[in-house]
């Protein structure tokens, strides 16, 4: 089989020695194994993110992604645009849309993209990697290369937001998505399909400004997960699992909580479930260490 | 009080309405609220909030202009998109939060030293510099927004974070020296400031 091209959008987080660099590690292995190339976008800049929109207004902001969309069309003519972070996607996939349904915006965008000495015919798709995996190649693929099924493994399927809205997975609820239960299951894996903070705001980019806000909805997420008897929390997101795992610690420093749950990204669990090593899925890179996954890759 | 904003109330007098539908984004949406509360009960930071979405909507309506754009509400919002997937006439009010949120702060009328401002101004700095956001410079200029000394504070308490995500191969140091960065960054800005340009033109508004 052919191997399927994309056009890839990596974003600031998952740059080397970036705070999801190990999220992109496992990315390598879980490509490589599903025989899917990604190409990356040269040149690619910052989406403006969800905090963007303070200082820059409407056009400005979308120009970011317009730019990101202009260079994928003219270098990987064809190929879809393909984000594994959920802001970067929403960025784009919203230029995107906007761009193809009004004529007068792209050609604002247009007018402002030759500065860059770019020029957007409005045809590119920004999607998101799980898309990819459960549209382009289905759950059959994405089990064919399991060789090491997660046994006894409980898994909390944290989705988070932006992966989830305001456009989500097709066919998807927002209030109750299961894909991510049902790749969890895939790997052999154990999901708890009870967990009730499965879409809850881990409070995004105000973890910066509003700490103690945000550490309110943590401490719930990771909670509740204790409270169904998970192994770990694994995630679709690179600033969910950033804020999820990072500031458990800080939660314990202030209210004496003894959170110690590990973070993991979909991902993760795959390159395991195919046989990867830890360090080729990144488990490295946790803070706190998912001793459970790291015992089945080194088995 | 700035210029933008005399120019703004001459120009629109009493019908913040209007200046609301013209100049803020998906703005045209507002008075197709029904004021069912949907939106203010889906908040994840629905406690801590002066005004929700709804009632943010009946103000603009009501014409009041300065508890509106002065009010701490659109800054509370975490871009978690609750609110538009749940509105059952689909107005996509984190979109609306977000213009309101920078309109107030391009006319300097949202709260001063609001922290979600302010790290906000510093997120589209970092990345209007170099084209790409860098982490590190990112997060000391926040913990540095408050003077030297509470920097030096903030980034002690936060030092087993910082240093279990550089130990993790998650924060490079060496950032610190420049980083990552678009080679076209030159073009990046120009481009940013055109739109700039277009969207103040469009939208009739003069620094």
């Amino acid at each position: 089989m052919a191997k399927k091209q994309y056009a890839f959008y990596p974003g600031c987080s998952s740059q080397k020695k970036a705070s999801a660099d190990n999220f992109l590690r496992s990315i390598d292995k879980v490509c490589e194994k599903l025989d899917v190339q990604l190409n990356e976008i040269p040149d690619w800049n910052c989406c403006g993110a969800s905090i963007g929109y303070g200082e820059g207004g409407e056009l400005p902001r979308l120009v970011l992604s317009a730019r990101n969309l202009a260079l994928a069309e003219q270098n990987m003519p064809g190929q879809d645009m393909v984000s594994v972070c959920p802001a970067c996607w929403l960025a784009s996939r919203e230029t995107a849309e906007r761009m193809h349904e009004s004529q007068s915006l792209l050609a604002e965008a247009n007018e402002a993209l030759k500065e860059a000495g770019l020029n957007l015919k409005g045809e590119v798709k920004a999607r998101h990697f799980v898309e990819v995996l459960i549209e382009d190649l289905g759950w059959d693929a994405m089990k064919a290369p399991v060789v090491k099924p997660l046994e006894g493994l409980k898994v909390a399927g944290y989705v988070g937001c932006q992966t989830n809205r305001p456009f989500g997975i097709a066919g998807e609820s927002f209030e109750n998505p299961k894909y991510l239960d049902k790749m969890v299951e895939t790997m052999g894996a154990e999901p708890l399909t009870r967990y009730e903070q499965k879409v809850t705001c881990c409070g995004g980019a105000l973890a910066f400004s509003e700490p103690e806000k945000a550490q309110k909805q943590i401490r719930d997420i990771v909670e509740s997960a204790y409270d169904h008897g998970a192994d770990m929390i694994v995630t679709p997101c690179q600033l969910c699992q950033a804020n999820v795992e990072i500031y458990q610690s800080e939660i314990n420093k202030k209210q004496g909580t003894k959170l110690n749950l590990p973070v993991v990204y979909y991902s993760q669990l795959m390159t395991v479930a195919y046989g990867g090593s830890a360090k080729e899925a990144g488990l490295d890179g946790q803070l706190i260490k998912a001793e459970k996954l790291e015992g089945i890759a080194s088995k | 009080m700035s210029d933008m904003n005399t120019q703004a109330v001459a120009r629109y007098r009493n019908n913040f309405l209007k200046e609301v539908e013209e100049r803020v984004e998906d703005g045209h949406w507002v008075r197709m609220c029904m004021q069912c509360g949907v939106c203010a009960g889906s908040c994840p930071l629905g406690p801590h909030w002066e005004h929700s979405p709804q009632k943010i909507f009946m103000m603009i309506r009501a014409g009041k202009r300065e508890e509106v754009l002065t009010s701490d509400a659109m800054w509370m919002c975490t871009s978690c998109y609750n609110c538009i997937v749940r509105c059952p006439r689909k107005l996509p009010i984190t979109h609306i939060m977000h213009g309101l949120a920078h309109y107030s702060h391009r006319l300097g009328l949202a709260p001063k030293g609001q922290p979600t401002r302010e790290i906000a101004k510093l997120f589209w700095d970092s990345l209007v510099k170099t084209g790409r956001v860098n982490e590190l410079k990112f997060s000391l200029a926040m913990y540095f927004k408050d003077g030297f000394g509470q920097g030096i504070k903030n980034a002690m308490a936060m030092q087993g974070v910082g240093l279990g995500l550089v130990k993790a191969g998650r924060l490079n140091p060496m950032e610190i020296l420049g980083g990552h960065a678009c080679k076209d960054k030159g073009g990046i800005q120009k481009m940013i400031a055109k739109a700039q340009e277009i969207e103040n033109r469009k939208k009739g508004l003069t620094a």
